[in-house]
């Protein structure tokens, strides 16, 4: 059962209720209009405490997509945060305007508080470099719909492996699935942190190898997971820009790939993938987009617990 | 063997690691106590090999999760009319709160006002604890 709970890690559900949000997704995208008045009546509040105009767009277009309100801030500066309220303030106080709320903060565990204080549901829309769950589902949905299965297959994950959240979460969430095999490929100061090696891979005895370059492993992939690497997670200039370009797909590397490998991408990319790039049939960040949307209208509508057919 | 009198009623913390006795003894202001106490370090221990001791001539309120952190192996007995009524085997606390501190600066308790710092156990091998907020983990070692 997912209504009345909140969404802050993005292991909160088991498989089987990943599988309720995805088949409901899936039924949004075959009839979208079969659900335009779904969440009639119902408001949404976006509680943005830093910048984030996708995520929050994202979660906006969900909800008037299904015939719902929003309410919120994208900024805490035109917010009574700028006053000095605390998180457990501003929740209660939404809890008693609103019916589910999203929140970004670039504090780590700033959702997690709100929904020990809620009394609607919380979803956590990014928090620091902590989690991000629904980016998470955005990813498994687009395996799901564009490869039509969460098992076996050989999975690329390309560039900052170190501080990516949504690689860490999307190892974490695709090793629950059967014979999935991972080549981790990134130069060696920005590989996976030891906890996912340790913790995740050899804890369940899940093969990977862990490569420098793109090059010599795309032919074996079924998914190519690009990440940006951000200049923000980087200490000093030097450093960010002789690791910048490292990773840049191409053509020329496209060309070595699968015919139905998907290259995947959480957006925005900054020059990891070129522009001609985007117009090969194995490009799939943009649809990826699309999904996520549509993944977040099928989670709002299970956390509201709002009939299917309403 | 060291010489110490048994005593009529409080407590005697036993199986303590050897080397934490002090820092126990620390914790619970015994040091400024105006009452008996005790500490044996380094006491043979079938168990243990050494181990400290710390004997109480009164009964104080423990806590014992903060006990179970520092040392899970501890044993705390009450001593009544000279006779031990009771006997409390410590564990690693399940959760624990206000006790660790979240040491990550981009933890929301490092600026949320008067909020509970709150570690949970993963790893009862290890003695390893995460914070609920932003999963730092941290070692009962460390407290």
């Amino acid at each position: 059962m997912l209504k009345g709970r909140h969404l802050i890690d993005p292991m909160d559900f088991t498989t089987s209720e990943l599988d309720e949000i995805f088949s409901l997704a899936e039924k949004i995208i075959e009839d979208e209009g079969r659900f335009k008045d779904a969440c009639r009546g119902k408001l949404l509040a976006t509680l943005f405490y830093e910048p984030s105009t996708r995520t929050r767009f994202s979660f906006e277009a969900a909800m008037l997509r299904l015939g719902g309100s929003v309410i919120g801030f994208s900024e805490p500066n035109s917010s009574s945060v700028a006053k000095g309220e605390s998180i457990r303030d501003t929740i209660r106080t939404i809890s008693c305007y609103a019916d589910i709320a999203v929140m970004r903060h670039p504090k780590e565990g700033a959702p997690k508080l709100a929904s020990m204080y809620s009394s609607i549901p919380v979803i956590n829309a990014g928090d620091g470099g902590h989690q991000h769950p629904t980016q998470t589902l955005t990813d498994l949905l687009t395996i799901k719909c564009l490869k039509g299965q969460f098992s076996n297959l050989t999975i690329g994950l390309c560039g900052d492996l170190k501080f990516g959240r949504t690689v860490h979460s999307l190892i974490k969430a695709t090793s629950r699935y059967e014979n999935n095999r991972f080549v981790l490929i990134s130069p060696k100061e920005l590989r996976v942190p030891d906890y996912i090696r340790k913790e995740v891979l050899d804890k369940n005895n899940i093969q990977y190898v862990e490569v420098e370059r793109l090059e010599d492993v795309i032919g074996e992939l079924d998914i190519l997971y690009m990440t940006r690497i951000q200049r923000e997670r980087f200490f000093n200039e030097e450093e960010y820009l002789r690791l910048k370009d490292s990773y840049i797909l191409d053509m020329d590397k496209v060309n070595r790939a699968k015919e139905d490998m998907i290259i995947m991408h959480p957006l925005p990319r900054v020059n990891e993938i070129d522009y001609e790039v985007d117009e090969d049939k194995r490009a799939c960040y943009f649809k990826q987009a699309k999904y996520g949307m549509y993944v977040r209208m099928a989670l709002i509508m299970k956390l509201l617990g709002v009939e299917e057919n309403a | 063997m060291l010489n110490i009198d048994s005593i009529k009623n409080g407590i005697v913390i036993d199986h303590i690691k050897a080397g934490l006795g002090i820092h126990i003894f620390k914790y619970l202001g015994l040091d400024r106590a105006d009452y008996n106490v005790a500490l044996i370090k380094n006491a043979e221990s079938n168990k243990l090999g050494r181990k400290d001791i710390i004997k109480i001539e009164n009964i104080i309120e423990l806590n014992y999760d903060v006990l179970g952190l520092i040392d899970s192996n501890i044993t705390i007995n009450i001593i009544e009319d000279e006779v031990i009524t009771k006997k409390i085997k410590l564990n690693l606390p399940e959760e624990v709160v206000n006790i660790i501190k979240c040491k990550n600066p981009r933890c929301v308790t490092s600026i949320e006002p008067n909020i509970k710092h709150i570690f949970y156990l993963v790893d009862k091998q290890k003695g390893e604890y995460r914070c609920l907020y932003c999963d730092e983990a941290y070692s009962n070692m460390e407290v």
